[in-house]
């Protein structure tokens, strides 16, 4: 049997087998509250645990109540969700949870944004039996250069966990302790900073409450803004302009960048300039990296080490020095985007505006929460003053902008400020799943060829699928591309050249769902990966819309080689746009 | 080998052995040996009796004589005056509580009487490590006589019809759970015994295991040929340092012969058992959760289905049942469902083991067919109530199950008799309650367990069972109001109807039956502030009885809080409102004049 028919509150609905009755009744425009329950289905990520039992219902002929997220449909089924008993239920287990959560919605970091406040008000809760003698579950809080965790406000939904364990495949967060001091926590509840977090803030990205958020920087930009002494440079990432909009009311996938530079410049930043710079930049020297270990690996040099593996991506560069340590030298060693622009502002561009280094403060606005930590690495300051100073997230900036009593909707579109704000199209798809390796391609094979490319769009490079590969012919030399997001995918593809299985010559890895556009800093998606999708449009019709779609006819790059930097991996741009890797597993144990 | 004429039989289970029953075999074997007697008389370390309230136990055969609370010190008088003159030790038999008399033979003891052991059968019987001796009696006979007379349906069809049921606690059809697993196909399958015992109290598996390890072996031999699976892992916790290293003991000697291993009796059937052992969570005693600490995860149950027969350990189609249920498997095969269905109700076959505990004479596990009243476990079997107090209530099914009353000591015990009446008959722990229990006590102390014990995965169990047990700590505290009677009973409800495994589902029956059976309890305690029982001790006060007291001044000195005055030779009073209970007076006074009421 095929299709199966029930009835639920007294409408007969056919569906598929294997449907859940929570999404058979869907089907017929019931809307039973979940909580617990995630759905995102085009990345293959389900959370279902069947542990906050809101979405519990009445199945007739069952002794108790079943939770509908997670009970498949059966032929003739009599399904109530809306019975005095499911009603009554629900509120006391509404209440239930309540009662061991802080009731400190006012200056809570997810008020507004909380799905637990949600679920609340859809319930009409007004009050808490018992309240004033329950016991509240407390916790140490944890706080890491990236995410804080203030375990006080966790619901055990463990959402956070399938997205660490089995999205991601990190192994950070689990269940530990029991009963009501059951929480979720890294092992033995050690800090978060001594665990194999990678920060990729995918556990922020689905937290139903504010027991996992971000480190919010917003304060010290502010300082930074209102002191006179300092100049203070801005870039954003290509992803936040796809999103940013959705934190104003605006529909996903709506592209905000004019609006986005306006507000920056309202909010007194000296110079608004973009991280796309850099990401071509980062072409040019990674680009430059991979056709160096190609030519000589086709000339037979056995040390090279192919595949060459992108390293924009901080939450993978954390997650190989600590799952794959020994694969430290695969990765390519040109440094990320916005670490790149914080060399350049603090050294050519200080330089051309005759600014000291101290006297510069340089923010990057962006979709990441890893990039919080990238930015505190030690390799990336000099003489303890670092390239980027403080990162915040679309979030964040979000809040910084409301702040300042702007609407961004209405705003007026402005131009990026120049030198550092020109960008290819290539540089924009960064944000996207593919996109860096695509901008790669657009520019290699020109460099290897010599010839021009008839159509940019790689479209082959593009889509959801968690692991993908193409093969490029660069005019007779066909090169084979291998494109992963989510660790856990990552992971296959480094466990395969571990074994020596993989065939790619070059492989891009992203940490989160979708490229930096799915980040965890970005605006909360709530398990929609529609708005994944809406903000993937987004990145490529930018990239449609620009005239410059190559990094390498980016003229301030050339400019930027031609007055500073020489040629691609010189002596100079190795020491101020490449970088080494660590054994961050060692390191954690010598702590 | 020798032929002995006679065994003394001494037991070897946890308890007893903890009253150094280990060192009383050395010193009977080392008096038998200075008497001549090594060859002739045989000391045996057996596993449990049963009758642990009296242990260590030793019974000497063939003559049935049976002695309690041995100590090594009187092994010298059992090998002198008993094996030698044949002349019986009074002092140390058993005396019946209501004839005062001494009982010679076993099998006229109240406590065995109205006993039928198939589970039990051989425990307190033979030597659990030797497994020549299980052999001798009809061991491995079933496991040979199915490899080689029935093919797996058969002998599925015969469990069906026997009307086993799993002894675990949810009473489930063990035939057609073997089903189920044979019907999924699989490259690979699994056999699991849980010997998770959690049950405070309960400790039936452990003792089958101590006395009788190669009866689980068997067992799940039998299953893995029934369901097709060549590999079978016993669950046992960690704490059960004896029953592993009997089982230990049993798995070597069952692969030296042939009866574990490649091509089992030549039939080329090919079976192995390895061990697993768990941390001691009671929740692990759900197989979901089971299978999951099996294979290194968090012990914490999935949602059912798909059940373990279809996906379970490792994914692959799995059996589990537990040991009690695996040690009836082989009696069945061997004389027959009709037997077996003879024994017990309608719907509940068989015998059951139950740990009998709390204010009872006869502490210590039974084995009773199934339709035997409360009435006769607690007052013919268990020797009724200790100091001949009042029996107020039996709490059957482990901690989460109900406490039954008066009213249902007649109730013949089986699975939905039980559940009728407000409780379970979980893994079979039986607590009796006198008229000093306090039944509010009684629920938040089984709620302490719970509220410890869950895993914490869903909010009901792990949250509701936190408030059920804070509203019982008010109500204990004398500071309970109307509404909480109500919120208790709502709360308990939603609970059981919206937790995801056992545990949660049954966990507020304890506080459920008591606000049905003794509600008056509950309402003393909130309106009157009075606990009858005198357990709860912020609702109880100090009182100093005038024709006791004598003015001597003690107790008003020992008062750290100077809550008690009067003049020397004159009556004491106890101000209530300064008194902190702490009962320093009570302690001092040498008159008894100082009472709590």
């Amino acid at each position: 049997m095929d299709h199966i028919k029930l009835l639920i509150d007294g409408k007969t609905v056919e569906v598929p087998k294997g449907t859940t009755v929570y999404k058979a009744a869907k089907e017929v425009g019931i809307d039973i509250p979940v909580l617990c329950y995630m759905d995102l289905h085009d990345l293959n990520i389900e959370n279902k645990p069947g542990g906050c039992r809101i979405c519990s219902v009445e199945i007739e002929g069952r002794r108790n109540l079943a939770p509908s997220c997670s009970t498949n449909v059966s032929e003739g089924m009599v399904v109530k969700t809306n019975s005095m008993r499911v009603i009554n239920a629900r509120r006391t287990v509404m209440e239930l949870i309540l009662s061991d959560h802080p009731k400190e919605c006012l200056t809570c970091a997810k008020s507004g944004n909380c799905d637990l406040q949600d679920m609340a008000i859809k319930l009409g809760i007004r009050d808490i039996p018992g309240q004033e003698y329950a016991e509240m579950s407390t916790y140490r809080l944890d706080t890491s250069p990236s995410i804080i965790r203030e375990m006080d406000k966790c619901i055990m939904c463990r959402r956070c966990e399938t997205m660490c364990n089995d999205f991601q495949t990190v192994g950070a967060l689990n269940a530990v302790n029991r009963g009501f001091n059951a929480v979720v926590a890294p092992a033995f509840e050690m800090n978060l900073e001594h665990s194999p977090c990678t920060y990729c803030g995918q556990c922020v990205a689905v937290c139903p409450t504010g027991a996992l958020t971000e480190v919010d920087h917003t304060a010290n930009v502010i300082q930074a803004l209102s002191d006179p002494n300092k100049t203070v440079v801005v870039q954003t990432a290509p992803a936040v302009r796809a999103a940013l909009g959705e934190e104003f009311g605006m529909e996903p996938g709506t592209r905000v960048t004019g609006k986005m530079v306006s507000a920056l410049k309202n909010l007194g930043f000296d110079y608004v300039f973009d991280t796309d710079f850099a990401a071509d930049l980062t072409i040019m020297e990674e680009g430059t990296e991979l056709l160096d270990r190609l030519s000589r690996h086709l000339d037979g040099d056995k040390d090279v080490q192919l595949p060459i593996l992108t390293s924009c991506c901080p939450g993978w560069v954390n997650f190989f020095e600590y799952h794959f340590p020994e694969m430290k030298d695969i990765p390519s060693t040109a440094r990320s985007p916005q670490q790149m622009f914080g060399s350049i502002a603090k050294t050519y561009f200080a330089e051309k505006i005759g600014v000291k280094r101290e006297e510069m403060v340089v923010v990057s606005i962006m979709p990441c929460l890893a990039k919080k930590y990238e930015c505190q690495r030690d390799e990336f300051s000099v003489d303890g003053n670092p390239d980027v100073d403080f990162s915040i997230s679309t979030r964040e900036l979000a809040h910084l902008i409301k702040q300042a009593n702007l609407d961004l909707s209405t705003m007026t579109d402005s131009e990026f400020d120049s030198p550092l704000g020109e960008s290819s199209g290539a540089a924009v798809i960064f944000g996207a799943t593919g996109g860096v390796i695509e901008a790669a391609t657009r520019t290699a094979y020109e460099l290897q060829t010599g010839k021009t490319l008839e159509s940019v769009d790689f479209k082959q490079l593009r889509g959801l699928e968690g692991i993908r590969s193409a093969t490029v012919d660069f005019d007779g030399l066909e090169i084979k591309i291998g494109i992963a997001h989510g660790l856990g995918n990552a992971r296959k593809l480094l466990e395969e050249i571990k074994a020596g299985r993989s065939e790619f010559h070059a492989i891009e890895i992203m940490a989160c769902p979708g490229g930096c556009i799915g980040g965890g800093g970005q605006p909360l998606h709530h398990g929609n990966s529609d708005i994944l999708k809406a903000r993937t449009r987004a990145i490529y019709e930018e990239d449609e819309a620009k005239t410059l779609r190559k990094s390498h006819e980016n003229p301030y790059i050339i400019k930027l080689y031609e007055e500073f930097l020489d040629q691609p991996m010189s002596e100079k741009a190795h020491k101020l746009l490449h970088t080494h890797y660590f054994e961050r597993k060692r390191k954690v144990f010598e702590v | 080998m020798s032929r002995y004429s006679m065994h003394i039989l001494v037991c070897g289970g946890t308890g007893c052995k903890s009253s150094d029953s280990d060192i009383l075999v050395e010193k009977l074997k080392k008096e038998l040996d200075k008497q001549g007697l090594g060859e002739t008389v045989q000391v045996i370390m057996t596993g449990c009796f049963g009758f642990c309230e009296k242990g260590p136990i030793v019974k000497v055969m063939p003559d049935n004589t049976f002695y309690t609370q041995v100590k090594p010190s009187d092994a010298e008088e059992i090998v002198e005056e008993h094996i030698v003159k044949g002349r019986k030790i009074d002092h140390l038999l058993y005396t019946d509580p209501e004839t005062s008399k001494h009982i010679t033979d076993s099998n006229r003891m109240g406590f065995y009487k109205k006993q039928m052991r198939i589970a039990l059968r051989n425990c307190g019987f033979i030597d659990p490590e030797r497994i020549d001796e299980y052999i001798a009696r009809d061991g491995y006979m079933a496991l040979g006589k199915v490899l080689s007379e029935q093919t797996p349906e058969e002998t599925i069809a015969l469990m069906k019809s026997s009307g086993l049921r799993g002894r675990g606690g949810a009473g489930f059809p063990v035939g057609l759970k073997w089903e189920f697993a044979r019907n999924n196909v699989s490259d690979k399958k699994y056999v699991v015994c849980n010997a998770d015992e959690g049950d405070p109290g309960a400790f039936m598996d452990r003792s089958i295991l101590e006395g009788d390890p190669h009866s689980v072996l068997e067992a799940m031999a039998i299953i893995g040929y029934c369901i097709g699976a060549d590999e079978g892992y016993i669950y046992i916790r960690a704490e059960y340092p004896l029953a592993i290293a009997r089982l230990k003991t049993a798995l070597n000697q069952a692969r030296e012969y042939g009866l574990l291993g490649k091509d089992i009796m030549g039939s080329g059937f090919n079976f192995d058992i390895g061990l697993k052992y768990g941390a001691g969570a009671f929740v692990c005693g759900e197989e979901t959760a089971l299978i999951h600490s099996m294979e290194g995860e968090r012990g914490e149950p999935t949602l059912k289905p798909p059940f373990p027969a279809e996906s379970g350990y490792l994914g692959k189609p799995t059996n589990v049942n537990n040991v009690e249920t695996l040690a009836n498997v082989a009696p069945i095969l061997l004389k027959g469902a009709e037997w077996f269905s003879s024994i017990g109700t309608e719907k509940s076959k068989g015998t059951k083991v139950f740990a009998l505990a709390g204010q009872i004479n006869n502490v210590g596990l039974i084995e009773v067919p199934m339709g035997t009243t409360l009435r006769e476990v607690i007052f013919e079997i268990g020797g009724g109530i200790k100091d001949g107090k009042k029996f107020k209530a039996v709490q059957t099914g482990g901690p989460s199950g109900g406490c039954l009353t008066e009213k249902h000591l007649d109730t013949p015990i089986d699975y939905e008799n039980l559940v009728e009446n407000g409780s379970m008959m979980g893994s079979g722990g039986m607590i009796v309650m006198d008229e000093d229990d306090c039944m509010v006590s009684i629920a938040k102390y089984y709620l302490d367990f719970t509220v410890e014990e869950s895993c914490g995965k869903c909010a009901p169990c792990r949250i509701g069972n936190k408030r059920l047990h804070e509203l019982l700590e008010r109500i204990c505290e004398g500071k309970g109001e109307t509404a909480d009677l109500d919120r208790l009973r709502n709360l308990g409800e939603v609970i059981k109807d919206t937790s995801l495994c056992g545990l949660g589902q049954s966990s507020p029956n304890p506080v459920l039956s008591t606000l049905d059976n003794f509600y008056d309890e509950y309402t003393s305690h909130v309106h009157d502030k009075k606990c009858a029982a005198g357990v709860c001790k912020d609702l109880m006060e100090y009182f100093i009885l005038e024709e006791h007291c004598v003015g001597c001044t003690a107790c008003a000195r020992a008062c750290p809080v100077g809550a008690i005055s009067g003049e020397r030779k004159e009556l004491h009073v106890v101000n209530p409102d300064t008194c902190i209970k702490c009962g320093a007076c009570l302690e001092k006074c040498k008159f008894d004049a100082v009472i709590l009421k």
